[in-house]
């Protein structure tokens, strides 16, 4: 599978394979959709504002999923210095970034209603604050350093320290008292979210996993075919 | 198994990791006051170094009927089922505010077992459920 993510495998990629996803991807959101607004029950205190949750939860999912990737890419990219390793990280990142800013603004219109407070500087809201502020950092440095190579380090650095980050995110709600609660959701346990509201959550979640490969594959031939341009044109100069 | 250029890349990035992972677990280990959001009761209550003055957070779950309301002015009685705060607070509450639920309030200590609020936040759990089945198992309780 991972082959095919190599340069002259990817700009291989049809269109038909993309579009064949957006299909993929309409039919699943409208499931998503139609289920955690309409067929899933209220919560029994929270009422309607538990939809909010369904975009919520699988957004923060994303932008925990992407930044490790990114993490396990810069390591690979600074040991291995294998080519295609910051293209990729490079590619996801925007998505990642989306994602948590999206994740931050639902959670604190989930908040109001519920806590009585759009923010609260907790352990879990101020990491998933320098969560983004990592991302941001990440992508403007491709943005403002000109020179791949210096660019290539830096990114790459801030993505390992940023991997830092990541358990302290998802354990911060049992580290320390937080407002934000602990997860419903867990690998050892029962969930303790009934199952009527996890299968839109699920539906909801792989939505968005199908759209940010959508993403990542466009961004992904974009960047490659850059590379290739690049390559042809300092070719033609020497010439 | 690496070649000679890349295991030294690898000892160093294990390294520095090692270092800053240590880094990070002091400074979050110093700061554990700032990082949690409120204080048990217990923890009040065995804390040496209260500062009366200052503004703090404490959280636990509301007393069942501890609630007592009275015009503007609200009493309730936090605790962590070992021990209590009591807790007078004048303002609006939040919807999800009630007996029996986590809340967290804001204000300053008068004494160790009476604090005055100006900011009652409700703490929602992680349980979901409709309506019906949170009848069902408390039909079940019962």
């Amino acid at each position: 599978m991972f082959k095919n993510l190599f340069p002259n495998k990817i700009l291989l990629l049809k269109n038909n394979t993309i579009n064949n996803l957006i299909i993929l991807l309409i039919v699943v959101l409208t499931t998503g959709i139609i289920y955690s607004l309409l067929l899933s029950p209220p919560d029994y205190i929270q009422g309607d504002s538990v939809r909010i949750m369904y975009v919520h939860v699988p957004s923060s999912f994303i932008a925990l999923g992407c930044f490790g990737f990114i993490g396990l890419a810069s390591i690979c990219n600074l040991i291995f210095k294998i080519k295609i390793m910051p293209l990729l990280a490079k590619s996801i990142a925007p998505i990642g970034c989306i994602f948590s800013l999206i994740s931050i603004v639902t959670g604190s219109l989930w908040g109001k209603p519920t806590w009585g407070a759009w923010w609260a500087w907790d352990a879990r809201l101020t990491s998933m604050v320098i969560l983004l502020l990592f991302y941001l950092g990440y992508i403007l440095t491709w943005r403002f350093i000109y020179d791949f190579e210096k660019a290539n380090k830096i990114s790459s650095i801030i993505g390992i320290i940023g991997l830092f980050n990541l358990p302290v995110i998802k354990y911060s709600v049992n580290w320390w008292n937080t407002l934000h609660q602990p997860s419903s959701i867990s690998l050892t346990s029962a969930p303790t979210i009934h199952y009527s509201m996890l299968i839109p959550l699920m539906t909801m979640f792989f939505a968005m996993a199908i759209y940010s490969l959508i993403i990542f594959l466009m961004r992904y031939k974009t960047e490659i075919m850059k590379l290739k341009v690049d390559k042809k044109n300092k070719n033609n100069l020497k010439c | 198994m690496f070649s000679k250029k890349i295991k030294p890349r690898i000892f160093l990035l294990l390294f520095l990791s090692l270092v800053f992972a240590i880094i990070i677990l002091l400074i979050l280990k110093s700061l554990e006051n700032n990082v949690v959001y409120f204080f048990s009761p217990t923890e009040i209550n065995e804390k040496t170094d209260i500062s009366f003055n200052k503004k703090i957070r404490i959280g636990g779950l509301v007393k069942m009927n501890s609630v007592k309301k009275n015009e503007q002015i609200i009493n309730f009685i936090i605790t962590d089922l070992k021990n209590e705060i009591i807790v007078s607070y004048n303002g609006l509450v939040p919807n999800l505010f009630s007996e029996g639920k986590g809340v967290v309030a804001e204000g300053k200590l008068k004494d160790k077992k009476y604090f005055i609020a100006n900011k009652i936040l409700a703490k929602h759990d992680e349980n979901y459920m409709p309506p019906e089945v949170s009848e069902a198992l408390e039909k079940k309780d019962n």
